[in-house]
């Protein structure tokens, strides 16, 4: 059961307090788009074994979405930071380059 | 004969007698035995029978790795099965009976199963039962539902109660052995907040039992010592009788305590399921003897050569008047001597190996006891106990070369350290050679959250048999620095142990013993798995441990495999000449031993078992004897029952009386959300399929949500409160489904809009006034206008009714005339009452859901999981009028432009009526012509709500039809359960008052 | 016009700890981004409290305001101050993109008092009880549902939804029944 800090009202959640959001940094394709670009954006996931960058609600807390950034594999969190972003922030992209150096980055 | 010695015993109060039963037999113990101790104290050597052939079975270990001493415990409300008599204490009339034989343990009739063990191979249940198919159902599954399982399950409820609680530490030390005591208090000196639990009720582990020195000082007196200096620190706690079952992600573990078992119904929760959080967690579990595989080691009376020393030592008992110890390595000559010294025989020592020079071994023969090396048990004689022993050379294949008589053999095959709490979250073992043993593998611990271990294991839990106090020292030393807690320099106690000698590896006693004797040398006692079983797996190519565990059930019983694993895999690896390492181990998973399922349910139970929601106006539907059903977590009305009135009749009622008269239903449940903000409207728009921000202050319009994908997730009225401010109404189930979804919208996609949101669907009690007398009765409470003029249908007011400040909404989910005022919900009781008190006179009854349903349904009104299951489209229910053609964008628009979703041929919303007037039954299909590939009929429409409608008189249903609206007039076939069809035309699903006049008066 | 009713009859408990239902209380909350002008005025024209740091709460007589979320505030006052705590926001905060509704009705308002009351709160609710700052408002789950609840000399104040009331109140008593004292 996974311990995260939520970044807005710094609280250590365990998971019970959360609610899990799935992947973050989705692009979001409305009217207008292509199909291959709104399957994209509704079904295609990255699904990673290692890094990855995911939506989690403070939900019995402050009640604010936040990101986490976690290995799926061995469940090391590299850090959490507020929603308010299309990408992750330098800071957290520091921590996972120092943690995993083959890391491939964001992408 | 197995007996309490006259002196002696550390753990037991000579004093204090205790009377129990087994098998309906008195027997007496002492304060301070186990159930174990005193049945063996009480000669009582036979205690159950094994699972597959029914084998006389007897005490074979003195702790949680005992898989043959399992009892059913208590009776009625506290009968539980299965209980280890090794870990179970002895208290005043506790009552144990044997488990697994039939008619009586003495005599057995399914121990005729061992003259059919040929019969009964390895992978027997998969050889056996696949042919014929029918037997399976006739034949096979009878008769396992009859023999399966071992203890019989309790009928009564749990007279005892449960409970958790949430636990934080920095450091965790499991195992209150020297290593667990030594390595609390390093850390405890060093200010880290301190957990050390231990399974058992004693402190101090083997090293008081073995006698072992610590700083000079006897390790019973150094342990007292430990255990008073930890008591006396405010940051530590201390938990005896409390087992780490299993450890989980970021520090998550899982104590189960034993408050109670041996005070039963003392008032206290039985069991304690501690949910602690650890920064770090030290596994100083131990190490636990393995069994050595000859021929007969299950015969009662064998045993493992440190649980004889235990009984000797802790309960002053031993199982037989003359012993013979059986070894690979140095440590069991301590059973020996031990012995010997409480004047005890020992018929001989059976060494495996070709020498034995150590210390110990040294020390035995100085005492006079006879060492055999190079030797082994060719296969133990006797039945319910033991008799005696065949002597053979190891190297050999069991030919006999002497027979020893003795009624008791204590037999080690070295020492497995107890890696299951590492090996929870995925830490890696290595295979040590000099120990013949895995342990755990520091360079690939489980990690936590910031990437370092989780778990440390120390002493001999990491392979430390004979330097736990000092490998502990080192552990925790690691595991406070990566805390970031400064220890104090100190050197480590010193402990005294004699010098032992290698042990040699043996798998199979002897090396090459022949098949009858590998037939009947045990691996798992209690699933009756022998060598020749798991050699057999190998033969039918079973090369993964994983799956030969499975294939021959090896290490699948209650114990989990603590004595079997490591000797089954290395049977496995021989045979399939491999290294043990290359074969690996299985996976260990939690629980470590068995956790009871009320300890895992805690508080949840009985009334608090879930959330039970509540409106303001609850207790007076209770006093009406309201019928309940749930929604959601909510319990709502259903309907309320006359005397001698069915709810059936009841719901007809209602719904006549409210279409007639007057309907008065607590609709507080609805959810409802404050929207404000300057970009209030532009959200909602795009919330909403339909335009919202249009709608006019004092006005109320219905709309839909969908998701992305397009498909219908909630709907209600909303209504315009201000220039910036709208209230929207969810469905009951649903307010905070839809408060989370405008929050993750606002929150993560339109963050630089400016709205806010507030769920206050509790602040306010709510209820529907309805039918032809509903002005008339809110006339009648007084105090505010409600005629057509100042209130029309789809508009709302604030004022006040009776005296009540409310809110007056004029919507109807029914067609009748129809207001929905809400009120503070402290003053919802109140104003319900008075609701009915002025409605007296105009026929107002209470209506419950039930009644709404037909209401809604008569009207063609959709219900949010009724016409809707996810997969569902506005336009496929006929609401195209609800969904904006001119919006740019709203959520959901893309996905309805999707190929399959726009295509227009899709099971669409129609009306049923059947041709003899019965209801449809509840899911029922509309069949089509031909069958699929299953040979199942073709469907082309599905039923989504079916009542009998009292208003008409007949059943009516809705649901969704390919091509629907186009084949009104068709009659179409709906297939019932029961093979047979019902007729039904399709028709426009409003049955009742097509044009809407009723609640536009 | 009745009385206030709290939604249940607020029975007390012979537990190890003394659990209580109190109120009724008034509840405003009041959503504003921080920095927004006038909020510091609006919370101490409401409540005479200063703007709550994060995860604090103020208390000043019968008042408190406490920090809810970053851009949420509960107010608790008195029942009949409600009315005139809602008038004062909107003065202060009037043209300020804000919002202030009452919830006094929505919430139930629990009081477990004792030396050993933490430990009712430490079966239900997954938070580090040792590490509780002073003045601290926790939002957190107890047992199945939400609650918030903060602690002062005598013990804690905890408050859960109104419909929930009667689970809440179980699970307390349950909680704090002699015998099972940590």
């Amino acid at each position: 059961m996974l311990l995260l800090t939520c970044p807005y009202c710094g609280v250590e959640a365990e998971e019970t307090e959360l609610a899990p959001g799935g992947e973050a940094h989705l692009k979001r394709f409305g009217p207008g788009s292509s199909d291959d670009q709104f399957e994209a954006y509704l079904f295609a996931r990255k699904n990673p074994k290692g890094v990855h960058f995911e939506r989690w609600r403070h939900a019995y807390g402050c009640g604010k979405w936040f990101l986490a950034a976690r290995c799926t594999a061995t469940l090391e969190v590299f850090g959490t930071y507020p929603a308010q972003t299309s990408g992750p922030p330098d800071d957290i992209i520091a921590r996972i380059k120092a943690r995993r150096p083959d890391w491939k980055g964001f992408a | 004969m197995s007996t309490r010695l006259t002196t002696g015993g550390r753990l037991i109060d000579r004093a204090a007698p205790i009377d129990f039963s087994f098998n309906g037999k008195r027997l007496s113990g002492f304060a301070g035995d186990t159930l174990a101790s005193a049945l063996l104290a009480n000669d009582q050597m036979l205690v159950g029978r094994s699972f597959k052939y029914h084998r006389p079975r007897g005490i074979v270990a003195s702790g949680a790795e005992e898989p043959n001493a399992l009892v059913n415990l208590g009776h009625g409300a506290r009968a539980e099965p299965n209980q280890r008599a090794t870990t179970t204490e002895l208290f005043d009339r506790l009552q144990a009976r044997s488990q697994n034989h039939w008619p009586s343990l003495e005599f057995d009739v399914g121990v005729l199963n061992k003259h059919a063990a040929r019969l009964l191979p390895g992978g027997f249940y998969y050889k056996t039962f696949i042919h014929p198919r029918a037997a399976w159902k006739h034949l096979f599954e009878p008769i396992i539902r009859q023999t399966a399982g071992l203890g019989a399950a309790p009928k009564d409820g749990d007279a005892d109660r449960y409970e958790q609680v949430y636990a934080f530490c920095d450091l965790l030390v499991v195992g209150g052995g020297v290593a667990g005591l030594h390595a609390a208090l390093v850390a405890a000196r060093a200010g880290a907040r301190v957990w050390l639990v231990e399974q058992s009720a004693q402190w101090g582990g083997r090293a008081p039992v073995d006698g072992d020195l610590i700083d000079g000082v006897p390790a019973a007196d150094w342990v007292d010592a430990a255990v008073a200096e930890l008591a006396g620190m405010a940051h530590v706690t201390l938990r005896a009788r409390t087992m780490a079952a299993g450890v989980y992600d970021h520090g998550y573990v899982l104590l189960d305590e034993r408050l109670a078992d041996h005070t039963p119904g003392d008032g206290r929760p039985r069991h304690r399921l501690w949910r602690m959080r650890a920064g770090k967690i030290i596994a100083a579990t131990g190490a636990i003897e393995r069994p050595l595989s000859f021929a007969c080691n299950d015969v009662p009376g064998v045993m493992l050569a440190s649980a004889l020393r235990d009984y000797l030592v802790n309960w002053a008992v031993v199982p037989g008047q003359r012993t013979v110890v059986v070894t690979n390595n140095d440590d069991a000559y301590r059973t020996a001597i031990a012995l010997h010294q409480a004047g005890q025989t020992i018929a001989a020592v059976i060494d495996a190996r070709d020498q034995a020079e150590g210390a110990l071994p040294a020390q035995a023969r100085a005492c006079g006891i006879r060492v055999e090396t190079g030797k082994s048990i060719a296969r133990v004689k006797g039945g319910k106990r033991v008799t005696g022993v065949e002597v053979c050379r190891q190297t050999g294949d069991g030919t006999i070369s002497n027979f020893l008589a003795c009624d008791a053999v204590a037999m080690s095959g070295g020492w497995s350290p107890v890696v299951h709490l590492y090996s929870h979250c995925g830490g890696k073992l290595i295979w040590d050679d000099a120990g013949a043993m895995f342990r755990p593998d520091a360079a690939h611990p489980p990690i936590t959250h910031d990437g370092r271990a989780m778990v440390i294991a120390a002493g001999a839990a990491n392979g430390a048999l004979r330097t736990a106090v000092a490998d502990a020292d080192a552990q925790v030393r690691i595991a406070l620095k990566e805390l970031g807690v400064k220890a104090r320099k100190a050197k480590a106690p010193r402990q005294d142990l004699p010098d032992e000698a290698a042990l040699q590896p043996v798998w199979i006693m002897p090396q090459a013993a022949t098949l009858g004797l590998r037939a009947k040398a045990w691996l798992d006692f209690q699933n009756d798995v022998k060598v020749s079983d798991v050699q057999l797996a190998a033969r039918e190519g079973y090369q993964s441990v994983e799956h030969t565990k499975r294939y021959t059930t090896l290490g699948m019983a209650t114990d989990q495999g603590k004595l079997s694993n490591i000797n089954g895999l290395a049977v496995l690896s021989e045979a399939l000449n491999e290294p043990v390492p290359q074969v690996g181990t299985t996976t260990f998973r939690p629980p470590y031993a068995p956790v009871p399922l009320g300890a895992l349910a805690g508080e949840a139970r009985g009334a608090v078992f879930q959330p039970l929601r509540k409106t303001p106006m609850d207790d007076w539907h209770a006093a009406q004897g309201a019928t309940f059903e749930p929604v959601g977590l909510w319990r709502r009305p259903y309907c309320y029952s006359h005397p001698n009135e069915t709810p059936q009749q009841a719901v007809a009622r209602e719904v006549k009386n409210t279409r007639q008269a007057l309907g008065l239903l607590d609709a507080s449940t609805l959810g409802k959300i404050i929207v404000k903000g300057p970009d209030a409207g532009r959200f909602l728009d795009m919330l909403y399929t339909n335009v919202m921000s249009s709608l006019p202050v004092g006005r109320c319009r219905y709309g839909l949500m969908c998701n992305e994908q397009g498909f219908l997730s909630d709907d209600g009225v909303v209504a315009r409160i201000d220039a910036d401010t709208w209230l929207c109404h969810t469905t009951s189930g649903g307010a905070d489904r839809i408060h989370g979804w405008m929050e993750d919208w606002l929150q993560c996609e339109w963050w630089d809009w400016q709205v806010f949101t507030a769920n206050v669907t509790e602040q306010y009690a709510q209820v529907a006034v309805v039918g032809p007398n509903a002005r008339k009765v809110l006339e009648k409470l007084g105090g505010m206008d409600v005629s057509q003029d100042a209130l029309p249908f789809m508009a709302w007011t604030d004022g006040s009714l009776a005296g009540f400040g409310c809110r007056v909404y004029r919507i109807s989910f029914s067609g009748e005339l129809s207001y929905e005022i809400a009120v503070p919900a402290d003053q919802g009781a109140a104003f319900w009452q008075a609701c009915h008190d002025a409605g007296a006179a105009l026929g107002a009854m209470p209506y419950g859901t039930e009644a709404l349903h037909i209401m809604r349904a008569e009207k063609g009104f959709i219900m949010i999981g009724d016409e809707t299951d996810g997969t569902v489209t506005p336009q496929d229910l006929g609401l195209d009028w609800a969904v904006s053609k001119k919006k740019a964008d709203f959520l959901g628009k893309r996905g309805q432009e999707r190929r399959f979703l726009a295509s227009p041929e899709r099971w669409k919303l129609v009306g049923f009526e059947t041709l003899d007037g019965s209801v449809i039954p509840d899911g029922a299909y509309v069949a089509a012509a031909g069958t699929n590939a299953n040979g199942q009929r073709h469907v082309q429409g599905r039923v989504t709500s079916t009542y009998h409608s009292p208003t008409l008189g007949r059943g009516i249903a809705m649901g969704l039809l390919l091509d629907g609206p186009d084949r009104m007039g068709e009659v179409v076939s709906f297939a019932k359960v029961d093979g047979s069809t019902v007729q039904a035309r399709v028709v426009s699903p409003v049955f009742y008052d097509k044009h809407g006049e009723k609640q536009n008066v | 016009m009745s009385d206030a009713v709290s939604p249940i009859s607020a029975a007390g408990s012979e537990g190890f700890a003394r659990v209580r239902q109190i109120g009724p209380l008034g509840m405003v909350t009041l959503r504003a981004k921080a920095g927004t002008k006038g909020l510091k005025a609006a919370v101490k024209d409401a409540t005479g409290c200063a703007l709550p740091d994060k995860r604090r709460i103020v208390t000043k007589g019968a008042f408190r305001a406490g920090w809810m979320s970053p851009d949420e505030y509960l107010l608790i006052l008195p029942r009949a101050d409600v009315a005139k705590a809602l008038a004062a926001i909107a003065k202060a905060l009037n043209g300020q993109h804000h919002l202030a509704v009452d919830v006094s009705d929505a919430r139930a308002v629990f009081r477990i008092e004792g030396a050993k009351a933490d430990q009712v709160l430490r079966k239900l609710c997954p938070v580090d009880f040792d590490r509780l700052a002073a003045g601290e408002l926790r939002r957190t789950r107890a047992a199945q549902v939400a609650a918030a609840f903060w602690r002062d000399d005598a013990g804690f104040t905890l408050v859960c939804f109104r419909s929930v009331a009667g689970y809440m109140g179980d699970l307390l008593r349950l909680c704090a029944q002699p015998g099972s004292e940590l």
